[in-house]
């Protein structure tokens, strides 16, 4: 990654461009063409240095959500966890180094879609399902800082 | 009921206030903003609105919260951070704003928390994910945070993500 590269990344978390053309304007900040800053935009998602360039969007506001777990066991995970990554309503679904060793999170655009997702997963699973909810939120998202 | 503090943020709020239009883009730039030279009028194009109108909004939402940030989304696994270890507290309810605000503040902090616990299996109730190069810095991390809660930390525990099954942006289902 050059100099470049890194400005980029580290500078434009936040603050991207609410103007007619970002991208040149964005050049113009980093002292560079609009063309190369596309093109650096295009490798970073290509290699999946980033997901994307867009917005974050606050948890809960459009559509409900909840970080859930199961403690499943070893011989029982792989069906368990292709079963949870089969719901489209599943963004997340990690496998973690615990008793609860399946964690996901659901998104639905209702509580009552919510539920009938966890009783789902529960029932055909066949264990018991944590709803872990998110109460309070206590970050302020500004990215991440690559130089720390 | 307490009033929250101005510095907690909000879950629950301003969903009324999103129209169809807020929210379809919120979905159109969710997944990408399309890299082309005028990406808030290719938008616009696909949604039947003006662009002035897309960037408005979108203008408008980051000033309500609702939208925390546009930008790039780096991907941490791939940035080298990958130890992506879950801390989990077990911390007085009555102070978990108080310390929640604290650790949520930390740079070494992505993400913090308050979620119920489930006793008797999960006595905790604040989460604070820590990202670092390997676990060895992930667990310095983590002891600051103890260091930080001093008494109130009664019990913690850190989730380290073996494999991750599913990851996808945003989706809202139905």
């Amino acid at each position: 990654m050059n100099e470049l590269d890194r400005r980029l990344l580290n500078d434009f978390q936040h603050g991207f461009p609410l103007s007619p053309t970002p991208y040149a304007d964005m050049a113009h900040t980093l002292g560079a063409t609009e063309a190369e800053v596309l093109a650096i935009l295009a490798r970073f998602k290509a290699e999946g240095t980033i997901s994307r360039v867009g917005a974050v969007v606050r948890p809960n506001t459009v559509g409900v959500s909840t970080l859930a777990a199961i403690t499943v066991p070893p011989a029982e995970l792989e069906r368990v966890a292709a079963l949870v990554s089969g719901y489209t309503e599943v963004n997340h679904n990690y496998e973690r180094e615990h008793q609860l060793n399946l964690w996901f999170v659901v998104t639905a655009p209702d509580t009552a879609r919510l539920s009938q997702v966890l009783d789902e997963i529960a029932c055909r699973s066949g264990y018991e399902v944590l709803p872990l909810p998110l109460l309070e939120d206590y970050h302020i998202d500004l990215g991440f800082d690559l130089r720390i | 009921m307490t009033p929250r503090p101005a510095s907690a943020i909000r879950a629950c709020s301003a969903e009324a206030l999103l129209d169809t239009i807020d929210r379809q883009i919120i979905v159109a730039t969710q997944a990408g903003l399309p890299r082309v030279a005028r990406p808030y009028h290719a938008i616009a194009a696909q949604l039947g609105v003006a662009a002035e109108e897309v960037m408005r909004r979108l203008r408008r939402m980051l000033e309500t919260g609702v939208i925390r940030r546009i930008g790039a989304v780096p991907n941490h696994y791939v940035l080298g951070y990958q130890a992506n270890g879950m801390s989990v507290w077990d911390v007085p309810d009555e102070r978990v704003r108080e310390l929640g605000e604290k650790i949520g503040a930390l740079d070494s902090v992505s993400h913090c928390y308050h979620r119920p616990r489930h006793l008797p299996a999960w006595p905790y109730n604040l989460f604070a994910m820590v990202h670092g190069r390997d676990r060895d810095e992930v667990e310095a991390k983590v002891l600051t945070i103890a260091d930080l809660l001093g008494t109130a930390d009664r019990g913690h525990t850190v989730l380290y993500s073996t494999r991750i099954l599913k990851k996808t942006g945003l989706r809202l289902g139905g």
